[in-house]
C-alpha cells in the first residue's frame, strides 16, 4: 500500500436516523498521518458521521473505504482485520466499569495478539505509563477522576498500536489544562507513533492547535459546507456558518 | 513503523553483544505485537551482563526493521535493569521515536500506592455488618416517615404530586400487569383444586374442594402471588428508574431546587400502586376460582353451580377483604422497597442491577413476613 492511498475515504455518505436524513452527499479523504477534526454545531451529526466512519452505523447510501477496503458486515474475519488497525477513544470514556484499568487495555491485547500473560501485562504498564498513569493498574474507573479515566480510555485505545485513531470530543469534561495536556498527548503519539487522527470536536482552540484539515457539517443544509486547514477556513471563510463558528461570533459575517 | 533496512520480513531478534565495559543491545528484524518477541529475561540469561567490569549498556538498531510498542517494552526493562545494576544506560543507538516515547512513558514518576488497611479482624467485621444493618433499618424508618409526611401534605396541598406518573403506574400495573396475573392465578387455582382432588377424595369429601379453593385463593394465595409477581415486575421496575435517575444526577437536581424527590418520584408510584393491587388482587380472586373450578368439573364431575354454593357457603365477605387488606400492604411493600433501593443506590452502571435486585429480594421478603403477621393478627381476632 503506496503512502498516497487515503486512510480514509468517504463518498457520497448519506446518513439517516430512520427516515429523516441526517446528512448527505459527504466525501472527503483522510490521508496517513494527517490530523483530521471533524467540526459543527451541536446535533450536526459529528459523532454520527464517526459512528459510521468506525463501523458502529452503516452508511444508509454511498460507502466509506478503510485503506480501500469496505466494512463488509457479513464477513467477520475481515471486520475485524479492519477494526483491528483502529482505535477509538469514546466521548464518555466508556471504560468498563467491572474491569480494573490494566484488564481493560489488557482485553485489545488478549483478544487480538497471541502474547503471552506476561508480555501483555508490560504492554499495558507501559500503555499507561504513555498516558501518565503508571502504578495506576489496580485502580477501578470509579475510583479515579474524569481526566484520568480520558487518558485510561486513550491507553486502551492505543493499546494494539493502531493506524487510525478516532476521538470523540477528547476534551469534553476536561477542565483547560487537563484538555491541553491531552491535545499534546495526541500530537506527541501522532509524531512518534506516526498515526492519523480524526477528532469529533467543537473545541476552537484544540482545533487549531492540531488540526491540519478540518471538515464542516452544516445543521440547516444538511451536508458538508467546508474543507480545508482551519486557519484557512477561519481567514476565507466559505460562508456564514464556518466563520461564526470559527471566530466564536453570534452574528453571521453576511 | 518504516525500517532503515531491507530485513522488514525477518522476525524480532535480539542479542548481546560485548565491547571493553560495554554490552552492546543488538536489535534487529520486524518488532510487532502481533508475534512472539525475543524476552527480556533469556536476552538477559544467555549474555553475560552480570559480569564485572561492565559499566554502559548500548543499543545497536541499524538492522532493526520496523517496530511498535514491543520493542518498547523491552527497553523499558532495559532501564529498569539499568537503574537496579547501576549500569549507564546509552540510548544513542535508538531511533529517535522510540526515544521520544520512552521519555513519554517516564515523564511522570509512578505512583506509590497507599498501603491498603489490613484486613480487619473476624470480630470487627462481625461488628462492621452489625452497624450496617442497623444503619440500614434507620434508613428505611427514615424513608417511610417521609413518605408518610409526603402522603400527610397531599391532604394539606403541601405536596404538589406528579398526577400523569400516578397514571403511568396505573397503566403498566392494569392492562399491563393482567397477562401475567391471569396466568399465574389461574395455575394457583388449577394447583390448589388438584391438591384438594388428591386429598379430600380419599375421604369421599371432593365436594369440599370448592370450600379449600375458596378460603385458598381469597384469604391467601390471591394477594400473595399478585404481590410476588408485582415485586419482580414493579417493584424491580422502579429500583431500576430511580437508579438510573440517580446515576445520572437528576435526584440531586430536585434536591437542589428544594423539591423533594418523595413527593415527585415517591408518591405517585406509591399511590399507583395503592390503588391497583387490591384491583389486581380481586381479579386473581376471581380467575383463580375459575381455574379451580374447571379442575372440579373436569375431575369430580362437580357442575359449575353446585362448585359456587359450596364455595359461598363456606367463604364470607370478610374473608375476600381480607385478602384486599393484604393485596394493598403488599403493594406498599413492593413501592416502599422499590423506590427506596432506587434512592439510596450508589452512582456507577452496575448500581442500578445491585438496586434492582435488593427491591426484588427485599420485596419479597417482607410480602411473606407481612403475610404471616396478617394471617397471625387474623387468627387472634377471629376473622
Amino acid at each position: 500500500m503506496s503512502d498516497e492511498t487515503p486512510v480514509i475515504e468517504v463518498r457520497d455518505l448519506t446518513m439517516k436516523y430512520g427516515e429523516r436524513i441526517v446528512m448527505q452527499n459527504i466525501n472527503f479523504t483522510v490521508a496517513r498521518g494527517e490530523v483530521f477534526v471533524l467540526m459543527g454545531g451541536s446535533g450536526s451529526g459529528k459523532s454520527t458521521l464517526l459512528k459510521h466512519l468506525i463501523g458502529l452505523k452503516e452508511p444508509a447510501q454511498g460507502s466509506i473505504l478503510f485503506e480501500g477496503e469496505g466494512f463488509d458486515i457479513n464477513d467477520d474475519a475481515a471486520r475485524n482485520r479492519v477494526l483491528r488497525r483502529m482505535g477509538v477513544l469514546y466521548q464518555n470514556c466508556a471504560l468498563w466499569s467491572g474491569l480494573t484499568l490494566a484488564e481493560n487495555v489488557a482485553l485489545p491485547l488478549e483478544e487480538f495478539t497471541k502474547l503471552d500473560t506476561l508480555t501483555i501485562a508490560e504492554t499495558v504498564s507501559f500503555k499507561l505509563a504513555l498516558v501518565g498513569l503508571r502504578g495506576f493498574e489496580k485502580f477501578y474507573p470509579s475510583a479515579i477522576s474524569g481526566g484520568m479515566r480520558k487518558r485510561a480510555a486513550l491507553a486502551r485505545a492505543i493499546a494494539l498500536d493502531p493506524e487510525v485513531l478516532f476521538f470523540d470530543e477528547p476534551s469534553s469534561g476536561l477542565d483547560p489544562i487537563s484538555a491541553s495536556r491531552l491535545d499534546d498527548l495526541i500530537m506527541e503519539l501522532k509524531a512518534s507513533f506516526g498515526t492519523t487522527i480524526v477528532i469529533v470536536t467543537h473545541d476552537l482552540d484544540s482545533i487549531f492547535r492540531i488540526a491540519d484539515r478540518a471538515l464542516f457539517l452544516d445543521i440547516d443544509q444538511k451536508t458538508m459546507t467546508a474543507l480545508g486547514p482551519p486557519a484557512e477556513l477561519r481567514d476565507h471563510p466559505p460562508n456564514a456558518q464556518v466563520h461564526q463558528f470559527l471566530t466564536r461570533s453570534s452574528v453571521g459575517a453576511s | 513503523m518504516p525500517g532503515t533496512e531491507a530485513s522488514a520480513t525477518e522476525p524480532a531478534h535480539a542479542e548481546l553483544r560485548t565491547e571493553g565495559d560495554s554490552v552492546v543491545v543488538v536489535l534487529s528484524g520486524k518488532w510487532s505485537l502481533e508475534q512472539a518477541q525475543p524476552r527480556f529475561e533469556t536476552l538477559m540469561g544467555r549474555g553475560a551482563i552480570a559480569e564485572e567490569g561492565v559499566r554502559t549498556l548500548s543499543f545497536d538498531a541499524t538492522e532493526l526493521a520496523a517496530w511498535d510498542s514491543s520493542l518498547l517494552i523491552l527497553l523499558m526493562r532495559c532501564q529498569d535493569y539499568c537503574d537496579e545494576h547501576e549500569l549507564e544506560c546509552n540510548w544513542s543507538g535508538l531511533p529517535e521515536r522510540a526515544l521520544r516515547l520512552l521519555a513519554l512513558a517516564n515523564a511522570v514518576p509512578e505512583r506509590v500506592q497507599a498501603d491498603t488497611p489490613a484486613r480487619a479482624s473476624f470480630v470487627a467485621r462481625i461488628g462492621t455488618a452489625v452497624l450496617g444493618g442497623w444503619h440500614d433499618v434507620l434508613a428505611a424508618i427514615t424513608f417511610a416517615g417521609e413518605v408518610a409526611l409526603s402522603v400527610a401534605g397531599l391532604f394539606t396541598r403541601r405536596t404538589h404530586m406528579r398526577w400523569r406518573q400516578f397514571w403511568v403506574v396505573v397503566q403498566t400495573n392494569s392492562s399491563g400487569a393482567l397477562p401475567i396475573v391471569t396466568l399465574i392465578a389461574l395455575l394457583v387455582g388449577v394447583i390448589i383444586a388438584f391438591l384438594g382432588v388428591v386429598v379430600l377424595q380419599r375421604f369421599g369429601a371432593g365436594y369440599y374442594v370448592s370450600y379449600l379453593v375458596g378460603f385458598g385463593m381469597l384469604r391467601e394465595m390471591a394477594a400473595l402471588m399478585t404481590g410476588i409477581i408485582i415485586a419482580g415486575r414493579t417493584g424491580a421496575a422502579f429500583a431500576a428508574e430511580l437508579g438510573t435517575m440517580k446515576v445520572t444526577e437528576e435526584i440531586d437536581a430536585y434536591t437542589t431546587l428544594g423539591v423533594s424527590p418523595i413527593d415527585h418520584l415517591v408518591l405517585p408510584r406509591l399511590l399507583g400502586l395503592f390503588l391497583m393491587m387490591p384491583l389486581l388482587t380481586l381479579y386473581a380472586d376471581v380467575v383463580g376460582i375459575a381455574g379451580g373450578m374447571l379442575v372440579s368439573r373436569a375431575l369430580l364431575d362437580l357442575s359449575f353451580t353446585q362448585f359456587m354454593n359450596g364455595l359461598l357457603a363456606a367463604v364470607t365477605l370478610s374473608d375476600a377483604l381480607l385478602g384486599l387488606l393484604k393485596g394493598t400492604i403488599f403493594g406498599l411493600i413492593v413501592g416502599v422497597a422499590g423506590c427506596m433501593k432506587g434512592l439510596q443506590g450508589g452512582s456507577d452502571a452496575s448500581a442500578v442491577g445491585r438496586a434492582a435486585t435488593a427491591a426484588v429480594v427485599l420485596g419479597i421478603t417482607l410480602i411473606v413476613a407481612a403475610n404471616a403477621l396478617v394471617d397471625w393478627l387474623a387468627a387472634l381476632l377471629g376473622v
